[in-house]
């Protein structure tokens, strides 16, 4: 297929689409309504389910019962939606549903603006309900990974019957850029649904899909199995992409949006002789952590960069151990840190690690 | 299982339904969920709908209500299974599906699900156990509490100037045009309680028909957190509650009736 000119918002939805999906249900809220807007056109021409929910806390709770009867699903919103949806989250995690979500995340904390920001790092990565879980959280830093990423959630969140979230920010989500979406997938016939699912007891024992287990031993063995589960999807889905790093002394770790202008940054600085190199983790969770810390026996400083208060840094100090110092430069509010504002912070870096 | 011996000069007359599990249920003595499931049960039997039902379970006493009814069932989040419900069918052609929902479930944390779900005319069925008392949790104040009605969060009696009044849930998703049949009904006593399995019935063959929602709100006891033995509650919810909540549909279609009439 030939690239097209498409917005984030509207790629998103339509690489949905062609994935496979059967229903999606969602709440308006900006800078994201284009995807909605989008499938609230497209599945019920395709005769699929498009229904706009009375709140946030009810979609992903029709999210949750389409998931439970075997569908492919998913619903997608911004920042204060997604916190809307956490007691959610933690029912479907527990009850190992495949869901895909897509968080277009914009400034908080509260109703903070509409601009795109990198505020829900914690949330997506740490936090996203009660209880011990986490979800694949996935983030694209362009159209074109936006639509990639789309389709690999509901793979993974399928091959894992677990949570997969795409986190973009408002930026990516209003784009426009040439991208090439997915061929058409089928959708799944409702005889072919997993075996697990609620499609009614016809010549078996009842199927019960629930995230309540009375008794600690029996919730312990259900966490265990979760925890198992986890290790696994660590093990094997860490995905990050590296620029000019084999011979960098200084690394710059960034995602999303500003992980794309460290590119800029990276090819600035070494216009201007410094050796940098950068790693953009796709995946912040499982979080690069590996590759993080071989390559910080490597350079003599880590600058993270993000548009937040200081959130992914954290996992980076995790995973450098103190081998060389890490440094952090971020932007609160909506506000994207140009190349020219973050230079200078790896400069200040460099000067600081000089000699070390 | 339980094994029945028949003899042969006799008839077996009365058992468990096809839809009811033999689990002994975790409900108190005097409870009336247990009279509910059965209803629920011998419907799902009798219109021959087991195998392509889906039930979805509340947060409250019947949480368990997985473990009686022997369907697929799936368990929501507290006040949440109107949602659910409403992805599930979406997404399955030709399943049934209902809730099973308490008072603090349905007319409390889950009052903008159930409205919602109704105005639509999502094609599931309601079964809504109003007894006027949060029973799980150990006796609190519910949305259903009478005025003046003594808890365990409204130790004076329920005062209506600080605590708001008791919720008429019948009244108002009778109210929404997307709701086909609501009626109220109670299992205080033998003829309550086939008048209530006879509504339960036309809830599902409403769905069956694909009409709209239906929802039976079912008065109920809770001797426990009443503090009464199971005879006097059965008295206490035949004086006080149905003289608060009054028994009767409040919406019948126009197909519902015809229904009905068949």
């Amino acid at each position: 297929m030939a690239k097209e000119l498409l917005e984030g918002n509207e790629a998103f939805a339509e690489a949905a689409v062609r994935a496979g999906l059967d229903a999606f249900f969602g709440y308006p809220i900006t800078p994201q309504s284009e995807a909605l807007e989008h499938l609230s056109k497209r599945l019920p021409e395709l005769g699929r389910v498009f229904l706009q929910a009375e709140s946030e806390v009810a979609a992903i709770n029709m999210v949750y019962g389409a998931a439970c009867a075997g569908a492919r699903v998913m619903t997608s919103s911004s920042s204060p939606g997604i916190s809307l949806m956490q007691e959610g989250l933690s029912y479907i995690a527990c009850s190992e549903v495949p869901v895909v979500l897509v968080n277009v995340m914009r400034g908080g904390p509260g109703l903070g603006n509409i601009q795109p920001a990198q505020g829900d790092y914690f949330q997506s990565v740490k936090m996203a309900g009660h209880g011990d879980f986490h979800m694949i959280v996935l983030a694209p830093a362009n159209v074109q990974e936006l639509i990639d990423d789309m389709v690999l959630a509901f793979d993974l969140a399928e091959k894992y019957r677990t949570i997969a979230m795409v986190v973009a920010d408002g930026s990516i989500g209003q784009m426009m850029e040439p991208a090439e979406l997915p061929p058409m997938r089928p959708v799944r016939p409702h005889e072919e649904r997993a075996d697990w699912a609620l499609t009614g007891a016809v010549g078996r024992d009842a199927n019960t899909i629930t995230s309540l287990y009375l008794g600690a031993e029996n919730l312990e063995e259900v966490n265990l199995r979760l925890q198992a589960k986890l290790k696994n999807i660590a093990a094997n889905e860490v995905r990050w992409k590296e620029y000019d790093t084999e011979d960098a002394d200084l690394l710059l770790v960034a995602f999303g949006t500003v992980g794309r202008i460290c590119q800029t940054v990276v090819r600035d600085a070494r216009e201007k002789g410094m050796k940098v190199g950068l790693l953009r983790p796709i995946t912040l969770w499982p979080f690069p952590s590996e590759r993080i810390a071989e390559l910080a026996d490597q350079v003599r400083g880590v600058l993270t960069v993000e548009m937040n208060a200081g959130q992914m840094v954290q996992d980076v100090r995790l995973a450098v151990e103190g081998r060389c110092p890490v440094a952090f430069y971020g932007r609160t509010g909506g506000i994207i840190p140009l190349a020219d504002d973050i230079l200078p912070e790896l400069e200040k870096l460099a000067a600081d690690v000089r000699g070390q | 299982m339980a094994t029945v011996e028949i003899r042969n000069d006799m008839e077996l007359v009365y058992g468990y339904p096809d839809s009811l599990t033999e689990a002994d249920t975790h409900y108190c003595p005097g409870c009336t969920h247990g009279t509910i499931h059965r209803l629920i049960a011998e419907v799902l039997d009798e219109l021959d709908i087991r195998e392509r039902t889906i039930g979805v379970a509340p947060v409250g006493c019947a949480v368990l209500a997985y473990n009686y009814i022997n369907t697929d069932f799936a368990e929501a989040a507290h006040g949440r299974a109107p949602a659910m419900a409403t992805g599930l069918k979406r997404v399955s052609p030709g399943r049934i599906v209902f809730t099973y929902q308490g008072d603090g479930d349905l007319a409390a944390i889950g009052t903008a699900e159930i409205i919602h779900a109704a105005n639509r005319g999502e094609l599931f069925t309601t079964v809504f156990v109003n007894n006027a008392i949060y029973g799980m949790t150990g006796g609190q104040m519910a949305p259903t509490t009478l005025p003046d009605q003594v808890t365990t969060s409204s130790p004076m009696g329920r005062d209506v100037k600080a605590a708001g009044h008791p919720i008429r849930m019948a009244e108002l998703i009778g109210g929404l045009p997307g709701a086909v049949y609501v009626t109220r009904q109670a299992v205080l006593d033998v003829p309550g309680i086939r008048r209530t399995k006879r509504a339960i019935k036309t809830a599902f063959r409403a769905q069956l028909e694909g009409l709209g929602f239906a929802m039976v709100e079912v008065l109920s006891t809770c001797n426990t957190n009443w503090g009464m033995s199971p005879q006097e509650a059965l008295n206490w919810a035949q004086v006080h509650m149905v003289d608060y909540f009054a028994l009767g549909d409040t919406k019948v279609s126009d197909d519902v009736r015809a229904l009905m009439e068949q």
